[in-house]
């Protein structure tokens, strides 16, 4: 199983792109145009990649907030990501009435998460379950961060997937830190990969800046559970190289020199140094720059001018009998 | 008509909805093989197979979460939930995730599912397998709730709520579940969730109950009507949303209304129907609206007197209609 | 035409009475003015003479039978002449006469009764307004809480209150009580009333109110043994003032018995006691003042004149001299001899003094001593004596405790220093008259000895300032301490 070199580009831009946008997040936040940005840089590779292992629109993923990076491999498009910053009408996840980074996406079986940590974990065991009563052979990848793992939530999502042998990947991203609690106060382990012995299924460790290795990784995990082999915990290991969102402020709990070390195993880095090793030039990387610019302009000049929901939008829908299309 | 047990009725509704529809399955602690702890589920593990009729890990917080999940993906999953007491660790599931889905994605998402519990006191079983927990429900829009007072409305709405697109928490007085008995037809029918039920008409006065004390209701407004005390009784089977019309036209003809529930007072299920009469029916009003309710204490306590002292009795309920009645 | 007689009014507030004795039976002959039967009611017991002279044809109301103001008793005319059958409405003239306008009252006494045919002298001074076949209703009357429903009801379909008998807790009206007088078709306007009921004597005021209205009871019947009553607060029929508003009063609390506790049931003369007294406090701005007598003067005299009064047929107590002294005071006060009115004070020509007369354990009474300025010292002490035993004896007229414009309560009897007694509806004041003690007393910077007592006076604040009560009081004081 290997990736093309044309799918290997793709991944780069996808995980360019977000990285752009998630730039501009910060940019729009601090000109008071948005109120609010979670970041996911450094969490490029890990998303990128799990997202490229996938049967993209087949498989199913319940995703959480830093995965920009994942939305964008599975079709979420920069516009929609700027409309949400900006609560706009027209935003995919809710139609503004979520906060932004809380995806939700029917088309892409991309499902709705909330903010209280790990609750999506258990929807993938039931989607999960869903998969296997019908006897399908699609996978659920659910994301999650390290320090939501500690969440009994979590333990019994896995749990209930190991015991019935879900077709599920809990795909946990350990950035180090969460918010500014660092990984030693969340886990005795030294991967939540290890918690998955405990429970009776597979639990693998990977380089989360490493987008190529977290695509064999995850693929692995797909195939197991394809196959019937149950679930899967792969940990991705990366850095989170922005405080956790715009209200947050790292130096109160972390040097500059432990991040600048840290921007050295930056995912595009690295994704990039192995891609010129490939043949990318610097002309082409200089046209990916300037089509991701462009499109991020373009996402922002769109959703500045996109309406906001009307009041009368935020009646309804509180039950299913209210939906409306348009 | 066969007369049957509210037990049996859940049960006939259960059975008939699995066998309609192979989206819907069962899934709880001790619902396969045992087929319940209160016998719910016996014969259907049998019949359909423990992949629909699913014994799960015990913790209820997945047995909610893991239902959402597959409500997501277009199952129709019916979680048992053994003891209402035992709902809190899924509170989150319920209240976070089930009841917020539909509306946080303008509709994209939605979560079919019913979670049956067994709630209420009055059967020795202490702080933690009597209480009644419908109020932490009704206050969140979403959610629907129902509890049925009859077999046939247990029949009725359970199927109902089986085939609704939104989660339904149903509620099931476990006292009544082999003492109240009634008629249900055969064949398919369904009660729809929403309407109350006048299951007497009076003129006097109101009273408003579900569950359990509908059923304490209907022998206290036997009793009064003996006294020269014309109740009307009114059952309000769906909890939330409620149905305001019902409520509010009963009380335009009598002018007085006593609201009963099992559960604690302060911040009960009554507080909303007086709250609902007070502004809407102020000028209805010949009296101020009585609420009659378990005491302001954390549950029902073990012990046989206290566990008496603690619940709403027919006789109770009698002697507040007689109060009233008064005024 | 036989001629009628009714179940007179024997008090403003009293609104039906008992049949204890009927004198004569049917067939028997009897003239007019004869005593033809006792009636009792809650206040007086008296004789009811016969309204016409010849035979009886029927008797209507049995002995013990209670029945409302107004009800037709029994039926006098010639041997063999027809009667009506059952009770019939009283004549229509009586109606009249009971239906004095409010202005004529004010300064006049209640004196029309139900058996007196109205003079077209009478009929003339009524302004035309008062409708006549209306039943005039009570609108001091405490409607007790007003339910929203019942407010509604009453609003949208025209329906005055204070028509509607309450049968809810405490007499409320509920809103059954709304829609059982709307079906009995009296929610038109109050022109389109029907005919009254037998009993319904038109008449205003506290006279035609069934009783249960007033005081949401069963009705006459009464047991012994009434509660006593340790207040010296005086007790008259509660005359409809021209002040006389309709309120709400908040419903009371009911008090949660206690095992160890038992329910007395109200007497009539009870909760009549219990509306008059709330009602007054709820009318009256109360304030009180007290000042403190020299009664030497007064002592020296009862001594020196005792003998010669009990010669003359009168025993001579304090209470005449205290009568006496509040006629001086009112004459130089006449402000107090007054009663509230929205279009103005009513300044009272006569003087009435109502003298507070306790009934033991059933109550009290105050009968009238009518046209007190007009009699001596010797006047009042036989007027007093006179009135104190009928009304001990229960054999007071209807009239003797009617028309009162101020009131005494010679609290100190049972031993009460002072105390703050309550007006007396509609007077402007009450003169309290503590225990005459002897005390130490500063005179001219030697401390004396000296028979004092301390008199209050408790006076309406809307009619009365502090400085012109005290010069009441003050005056009163004079008058006893320099008495010669």
């Amino acid at each position: 199983m290997d990736l093309s070199g044309e799918m290997k580009r793709e991944m780069y831009w996808t995980m360019l792109l977000a990285r752009r946008l998630d730039e501009r997040a910060w940019v729009l936040h601090r000109q008071g145009k948005i109120a609010f940005h979670i970041s996911g840089i450094g969490h490029e590779a890990a998303q990128v990649g799990a997202a490229f292992a996938l049967r993209r629109g087949h498989d199913w993923v319940t995703p959480y907030y830093r995965d920009l990076a994942l939305m964008l491999s599975l079709g979420y498009t920069p516009r929609d990501f700027i409309l949400s910053l900006m609560g706009k009408r027209e935003e995919p996840n809710s139609g503004g009435r979520q906060m932004p980074s809380h995806w939700s996406l029917k088309s892409a079986n991309a499902v709705s998460h909330s903010a209280p940590v790990a609750t999506q974990a258990p929807h993938a065991s039931g989607i999960g379950l869903g998969i296997k009563m019908r006897g399908e052979d699609k996978v659920v990848l659910t994301t999650i961060g390290e320090g939501s793992t500690s969440q009994g939530e979590w333990y019994e999502a896995v749990n209930w997937a190991a015991v019935h042998k879900l077709p599920v990947i809990f795909m946990v991203q350990n950035n180090q830190y969460a918010i500014s609690v660092r990984v030693e106060k969340q886990m005795a382990v030294k991967s939540s990969a290890d918690k998955a012995c405990g429970l009776g299924l597979a639990g693998v460790t990977a380089d989360g800046t490493n987008v190529f290795e977290m695509w064999k990784t995850v693929s692995e995990a797909a195939e197991r559970a394809r196959s019937g082999e149950g679930p899967t915990v792969v940990e991705a290991r990366m850095y989170r190289i922005t405080p956790h969102s715009s209200d947050d402020d790292d130096r109160t709990y972390r040097t500059r020199e432990e991040v600048e070390e840290h921007k050295r195993q930056d995912p595009l880095l690295v994704a990039r140094t192995a891609l010129e090793k490939d043949g990318l030039t610097t002309q082409e990387h200089d046209e990916m720059e300037a089509r991701a610019k462009q499109m991020v302009d373009d996402a922002v000049q769109y959703a500045e001018k996109a309406p906001y929901p009307s009041v009368e939008e935020g009646t309804y829908p509180v039950y299913a009998e209210e939906v409306r299309n348009g | 008509m066969a007369e049957i047990t509210m037990i049996e009725a859940i049960r006939q509704a259960m059975d008939e909805e699995l066998a309609r529809d192979e989206r819907v399955f069962v899934m709880g602690e001790d619902v396969g093989v045992r087929g319940g702890v209160f016998r719910a589920t016996v014969g259907l593990h049998e019949k359909y197979g423990e992949a629909r009729v699913l014994d799960t890990p015990l913790a209820e917080l997945s047995i909610v979460g893991v239902g959402i999940g597959a409500a997501l993906y277009g199952m129709r999953p019916i979680c048992e939930i053994q003891f209402a007491d035992f709902i809190y660790p899924a509170f989150n599931q319920i209240v976070s995730e089930a009841a917020k889905m539909c509306y946080r994605t303008n509709g994209e998402w939605t979560v079919p599912m019913v979670i049956r519990a067994p709630y209420g006191g009055g059967i020795g079983g202490g702080l933690y397998h009597s209480q009644s927990v419908e109020a932490f429900f009704t206050h969140v829009p979403g959610l629907k709730v129902v509890i049925p007072s009859s077999p046939y409305d247990a029949k009725g709405l359970l199927k109902s709520a089986v085939r609704d697109p939104n989660p339904v928490m149903f509620f099931e007085p476990k006292k009544g579940y082999r003492l109240i008995r009634g008629e249900v037809p055969e064949g398919e029918y369904t009660v729809p969730i929403g309407p109350a039920n006048v299951t007497r008409p009076g003129s006097d006065l109101t009273v408003f109950a579900y569950g359990m004390m509908h059923y304490y209701a209907l022998q206290a407004a036997e009793k009064v009507a003996a006294e020269g005390i014309d109740a009307e009784v009114v059952d309000l089977r769906t909890l939330y949303p409620v149905d305001k019309a019902t409520v509010l036209e009963s009380v335009k003809k009598t002018g007085k209304a006593l609201v009963v529930h099992e559960d604690n007072l302060t911040g009960g299920y009554g507080a909303e129907i007086a709250a609902i009469l007070a502004e809407h029916a102020f000028t209805d009003l010949d009296a101020p609206v009585r609420r009659l309710a378990g005491p302001d204490v954390p549950a029902v306590p073990f012990s046989h007197p206290l566990q008496d002292w603690f619940m709403v009795s027919a006789d109770k309920i009698a002697q507040a209609m007689r109060e009233l009645a008064k005024y | 035409m036989a001629v009628q007689v009714i179940m007179p009014q024997l008090g403003e507030s009293v609104v039906e009475g008992t049949v204890t004795r009927w004198m004569k039976k049917e067939g028997e002959t009897v003239e007019e003015m004869e005593s033809l039967l006792e009636v009792e009611t809650d206040k007086v017991t008296t004789e009811v003479p016969s309204t016409g002279s010849g035979t009886i044809l029927k008797i209507l109301v049995p002995e013990g039978t209670t029945v409302k103001a107004g009800t037709v008793l029994a039926y006098i005319g010639e041997p063999g002449e027809a009667v009506p059958e059952g009770g019939a409405p009283a004549q229509s003239h009586a109606h009249a006469a009971a239906q004095p306008a409010e202005e004529a009252r004010i300064s006049a006494e209640p004196t029309a009764t139900v058996d007196q045919p109205a003079t077209p002298a009478q009929d003339t001074a009524r302004p035309a307004s008062s409708a006549p076949a209306q039943p005039q209703v009570d609108r001091s009357r405490d409607l007790g809480f007003i339910s929203p429903v019942v407010a509604r009801l009453a609003k949208d379909k025209n329906v005055d209150l204070y028509q509607v008998k309450g049968t809810g807790e405490g007499g409320r009206i509920t809103k059954k009580d709304v829609l059982a007088y709307l079906e009995k078709g009296s929610g038109q306007p109050a022109a389109a009333q029907p005919e009254p009921a037998a009993w319904e004597t038109p008449g205003e005021g506290d006279l035609f109110r069934p009783t249960e209205l007033m005081f949401g009871g069963k009705g006459p019947a009464m047991p012994q043994g009434a509660p006593s009553s340790q207040s010296a607060v005086p007790f008259n029929p509660p005359e409809p003032g021209p002040g006389a508003q309709p309120r709400q009063q908040p419903a009371a609390p009911t008090p949660a018995p206690a095992p160890s506790d038992r329910v007395l049931p109200h007497t009539t003369v009870r909760r009549a006691i219990a509306e008059h007294m709330l009602h007054s406090k709820h009318t009256s701005p109360h304030v009180t003042t007290v000042m403190e007598a020299d009664l030497s003067k007064i002592v020296a005299h009862r001594a020196a004149n005792k003998a010669a009064f009990a010669e003359s047929g009168a025993n001579l107590t304090f209470t005449p001299y205290f009568v006496a002294a509040a006629v001086a005071a009112l004459r130089s006060v006449p402000l107090v001899n007054s009663s509230w009115s929205d279009e103005g004070v009513v300044l009272h020509g006569a003087i009435n003094i109502g003298m507070a007369t306790s009934l033991g354990e059933e109550g009290l009474i105050v009968p009238v001593i009518k046209g007190a300025d007009g009699l001596s010292l010797l006047g009042l002490a036989r007027a007093v004596n006179d009135l104190a035993n009928r009304a001990r004896a229960r054999r007071l007229q209807p009239d003797e405790v009617r028309g009162g414009t101020f009131t005494i309560t010679n609290h100190g009897i049972s031993g009460s220093l002072f105390a703050t007694p309550i007006i007396n509806q509609p007077q402007c004041g009450i003169l309290g008259v503590g225990a005459i003690q002897k005390r130490a007393v500063v005179i001219n910077d030697a401390i004396a000895i000296r028979p004092m007592a301390y008199l209050s006076l408790t006076f309406d604040h809307r009619i009365l300032d502090g400085s012109s009560a005290d010069g009441f009081l003050q005056k009163v004081v004079e008058t006893l301490e320099n008495w010669a």
